[in-house]
């Protein structure tokens, strides 16, 4: 037989990258037709016309041109317009759409984020009407943002979200508002007029947009608090598009600062207004509307980032195998031609922690996506019981859901004894204050990880290409990729917001219950599938649970309470420990349902890819629990006073006068005492006498523990490096098409 | 009309493929996670068919299909997005080392117990090339099992006639065509690139064909392929190197030019 066949089949081991039918797996789609079918149309016009256009230099200018501006008849003809809408306006896709737009967010960004923000910017333009609209505004603006039906002449409308506004407002605080509204006419028996004033910065969309939601405060003391007001390009008055935003990245779409200064009917109040003592009053003021809105779309932006890394392994193993190739002294056969730059351990190390990250970032934004599907008709559920139970204001609708809050903590350890023993409506209740209190934690972490980590580790990815890492041929974009990671951290909301966010959400009594679980669930799968370094999550949870309860509860040096809102310093540090946790186990988890499924299916064997994966589980796990116990004993340790050699109760140390009393009774203590102070004043050469734990010695156990937890987990990064340098991938990118 | 496509799945072509021996005789290297397209020129085929099937009222479009069940399934959520039609979906190996009459008796017999197809309105559609193999025989051989006698490859283009006849233009030799009458079905034509863009997806077409395509996958029937006395003496890829330069803004008169050049010292 011939030279080219082979029958060593090489079992357990990565032999190809991740294909469709593994994400579908891991990111529980795989039963969803409806998405994969989205998935594979998103993909076509990600790698046809969206990478035409990167690969032609389209990002080399900020105008809106008509080449970008076709993106957007792309975007309609293959269902990512529709995909955001109901079925009563356009729609196809049944039920709650935030897995749907991520997936949409992820096929786009994998090739260039800007297309992804343009096609979310409508969506976005949408939501405060789809949350909080009524009922007519929703009717009418969702059909007119729909795409033609076959053999329908109409241009669908498209929608720009305005919020930011020019320095020194500009992303600064969304309760900060510069825009005002005004009443302009009110006739007796009519609806009033309103007068709208707003300036916009880095709005997208503007270049095209029909209409914009806006947000505005009241600048008439017959109108009570801010609201949001829909504004059309036909409005009496000026809509001016603006000037575009010179903006270095996401120049896929288009982004400009408007000036509008319209007239508008007062039922363009989104979520409409209701009359009293002769004034308006907004059934929803911005804030409001915003929360509901940047709680889902936030998800998608964290994605785009992890879509990067990801998209970013095949290019750079290719160069690295690729690298030697060509070279005249480099023939073919020889280590160096066959394995490039693979041949050298960091390489593929540094190839592995990259795709670790990436996994562990997808995992993360899609559960976030997935708890907004669960939690949408909950929410739902729980408006209706609201109303029937004539709670009004955001303060009585919390009081009134901490009273399932016993219950709900109570279903975690007996799930049945709810779902049976109370009545449905209360169980609705439980289960949305869960799925809540979860939806509350994971849409900030995974915004401010896959973000922040993400664009630190693009960097990483761009140095694996060497120059021509920094070139704009270079393959999958990765330079672009990069710069558009830094938009990514800081629109929808800087880093800083989500923190400010988590800090609040990541105390509620709820989720710290289920996070109690989640560290116990971590522990069995270890039992099961120790490869995963699902112990090392476990114990790295316990560690931030100790350091969390220890901060709450002390004070620093000076007396001052430790954790606190205003004390930045810890609350925000902790909260970025907790995201690589909900990170590394997200990921777990995403790898124990790919293993799941993949056994269910004995069409395809999975097994090497699920150790591989398991592998990068590892990987991650031990690089959190690093970065957590780091985080955690800095906090824990950081905020004591150093011992010193004067204090006058001699603290952390010993008098020579004293070892030497006690050598009576103790022959040889003096040989392990090594901070003394002689009778002449004079001790060892340091700072002081060195810091003992003290009351935090349980917390030197659990790092001590943590720490060695890590035993094994750079063999696992061994194996996937060997791995990596094996895997089969294709003979030349997919995109651009 | 009642038009069949015959249409297997191949590995994508940007795939390393490396021909393995395995117990089952030869296959590709990691065949399975490889992901598949629809085989190029059956794509052609479907495309066209689904073209047909809208000039003429009361048309109906089967593909029918070999391959691995989870594949075929992977494929599908693309394919079902670009024109309407109903599967039959066969699960077996799709490597492109079947024996070719094998394959034939099954497509054959698959299409035979097809409810509501009439055979004497049938236009059998197919590749008259694969991306997989290529022998370029499994198309003819089903037709003659079903009977076909009217047979045309290579095919560009069908017009079809008022009378129910119709005009088919296949390819000749010297990048001519062939232009053929037909009084009217049964018969196969064996596609080459036809004249058709590939249409872009339309999610909405894609889910209203998964309410049946899903169910065709679920009971799609196993078949083997024994291959018996079918042996493989050598198995490799086809001598090709690929010389790759890149040079921008070349003008096409100049990659004419070198072009003809490399065929005329080839």
């Amino acid at each position: 037989m011939a030279t080219a066949i082979d029958s060593r089949v090489q079992e357990d081991v990565l032999r190809t990258l991740p294909g469709d039918a593994v994400r579908q797996m891991q990111w529980r789609f795989a039963d969803r037709y409806d998405l994969q079918m989205l998935v594979q149309a998103v993909r076509e016009v990600a790698r046809g016309p969206v990478a035409r256009l990167v690969a032609g230099g389209a990002r080399q200018t900020h105008e809106w041109t008509p080449a970008k501006n076709a993106l957007l008849e792309e975007f309609d003809s293959s269902g990512i317009t529709a995909a955001f809408l109901d079925a009563e306006s356009g729609g196809y896709l049944a039920g709650p759409k935030n897995l749907a737009l991520a997936l949409i967010a992820f096929e786009l960004a994998w090739v260039d984020a800007g297309a992804a923000t343009a096609s979310l910017a409508g969506c976005l333009a949408l939501s405060p009407i789809h949350e909080r609209g009524t009922a007519e505004q929703r009717a009418h603006y969702m059909s007119l943002c729909a795409p033609a039906s076959p053999g329908e002449v109409r241009k669908p409308w498209r929608g720009a979200f305005c919020l930011t506004e020019p320095l020194p407002y500009a992303g600064v605080d969304t309760g900060m508002l510069g825009g005002k509204v005004s009443i302009a006419e009110w006739k007796d028996g009519e609806e009033p007029v309103l007068q709208v004033e707003k300036r916009g910065r880095f709005i997208t969309n503007m270049g095209f947009a029909n209409f914009v939601t806006a947000a505005v405060d009241s600048g008439d003391p017959r109108i009570a608090g801010s609201c949001m007001v829909i504004l059309e390009d036909g409005d009496p008055g000026m809509f001016d598009r603006g000037s575009v935003t010179r903006k270095l990245v996401h120049q896929l779409s288009s982004t400009s600062d408007p000036i509008f200064s319209l007239c508008v009917p007062a039922s363009r109040i989104v979520g409409g207004y209701t009359v009293k003592d002769g004034r308006i009053v907004p059934n929803f003021n911005h804030s409001d509307i915003i929360e509901a809105v940047f709680a889902r779309t936030r998800v998608t932006v964290a994605l785009m980032t992890s879509a990067k890394l990801l998209s970013a392994v095949e290019p750079i193993i290719r160069y690295q195998r690729n690298r030697f190739r060509g070279a005249e002294q480099i023939k073919a056969g020889s280590v160096r031609y066959e394995q490039g730059l693979q041949q050298r351990e960091d390489a593929l190390h540094r190839v592995v922690d990259l795709w670790a990250m990436g996994e562990a970032g997808a995992a993360l934004g899609f559960a976030a996506a997935r708890a907004f599907d669960e939690l949408d008709p909950l929410e739902k559920e729980k408006d209706r019981l609201q109303t029937e139970a004539g709670v009004r204001g955001a303060r009585a609708e919390a009081k009134w859901l901490k009273g399932v809050w016993p219950a709900a903590a109570e279903s975690l350890h007996r799930p049945a004894a709810v779902a049976t023993a109370n009545n449905r409506d209360k169980d609705v209740l439980v289960r949305y204050v869960l799925a809540d209190s979860v939806a509350g934690v994971l849409c900030p972490a995974a915004k401010l990880w896959n973000t922040g980590t993400g664009a630190n580790a693009m960097r990483e990815a761009l140095s694996l290409m060497g120059g021509y890492g920094i070139t704009e041929d270079c393959p999958g974009f990765l330079t672009y990729k990069w710069m558009d990671a830094q938009l990514e951290a800081t629109y929808e909301g800087p880093e800083s917001v989500q923190r400010r966010n988590l800090i609040v959400t990541m105390t509620n009594d709820l989720f710290l219950a289920q996070f109690g679980v989640w560290m116990v669930e971590m522990r069995r799968i270890a039992a099961r599938r120790p490869s995963t370094g699902a112990c090392i999550v476990a114990s790295a949870m316990k560690l931030w649970m100790w350091a969390l309860h220890h901060l709450q509860n002390s004070s620093d040096a000076d007396g001052t309470k430790l954790y606190h809102s205003a004390r930045q310093g810890v609350t925000f540090r902790l909260a970025d420990a907790l995201c690589w946790l909900l990170a590394s186990r997200q990921q777990i988890l995403d790898t124990m349902e790919l293993e799941e499924k993949a056994a269910a299916n004995a069409g395809e064997d999975l097994q090497g890819t699920v150790s591989f994966m398991a592998d990068l589980c590892h990987v991650q796990a031990a690089r959190a629990a690093g970065e957590v116990g780091r985080i955690c004993a800095e906090l824990v340790y950081g905020y004591n006073r150093h011992p010193v050699w004067d204090d006058p109760e001699h603290k952390g140390c010993f008098l020579g006068e004293e070892l030497e009393a006690w050598e009576a009774y103790a022959p040889g203590i003096t040989a392990y005492a090594l901070d003394v102070i002689q009778a002449d004043g004079s001790h060892p050469e340091k700072a002081g006498p060195c810091a003992q734990c003290g009351e935090n010695s349980a917390f030197q156990q659990l790092r001590n523990r943590l720490d060695l937890c890590l035993t094994g987990s750079q063999l696992a990064k061994d194996r996937a490096a060997r791995a990596l340098a094996t895997v089969m991938i294709p003979e030349a990118p997919d995109y651009p098409r | 009309m009642h038009i069949v496509v015959c249409g297997g799945i191949v590995p994508d072509p940007l795939q390393t493929l490396e021909p393995v021996a395995t117990a089952a005789g030869p296959g590709l290297k990691n065949e399975l996670l490889l992901p598949a397209i629809l085989d190029p020129w059956a794509g052609c085929a479907l495309h066209e068919a689904a073209h047909l099937a809208k000039q003429c009222e009361g048309s109906r479009v089967w593909l029918v299909s070999l391959g691995p069940k989870a594949k075929l399934q992977q494929v599908m959520m693309s394919l079902a997005q670009k024109a309407p039609f109903e599967l039959v979906a066969l699960d077996g190996p799709a490597h492109g080392f079947t024996d070719a009459h094998e394959t034939a008796a099954l497509l054959a017999e698959a299409i035979v117990s097809i409810q509501g197809l009439d055979r004497g309105r049938l236009l059998l559609f197919g590749g008259w090339e694969s991306a997989s193999r290529g022998q370029g025989v499994t198309l003819q051989m089903v037709g003659e099992r079903l009977g076909i006698a009217d047979q045309f490859q290579g095919v560009d283009r069908i017009t079809l006639r008022d009378d129910g006849s119709f005009e088919v233009m296949e390819r000749v030799e010297g990048g001519r065509h062939l232009v053929s009458w037909c009084t009217g079905p049964p018969a196969l034509l064996g596609w080459a690139t036809g004249e058709r863009a590939e249409p872009r997806n339309d999610p909405q077409m894609g889910m209203k064909n998964m309410r049946t395509i899903m169910p065709a996958l679920q009971k799609a029937t196993p078949v083997s392929l024994a291959a018996e006395g079918l042996s493989y003496h050598d198995v490799r890829l086809p001598l090709q190197q690929r010389q790759t330069r890149i040079v921008k803004d070349m003008p096409p008169a100049e990659i004419a030019l070198e072009i003809f050049d490399w065929i005329a010292n080839d």
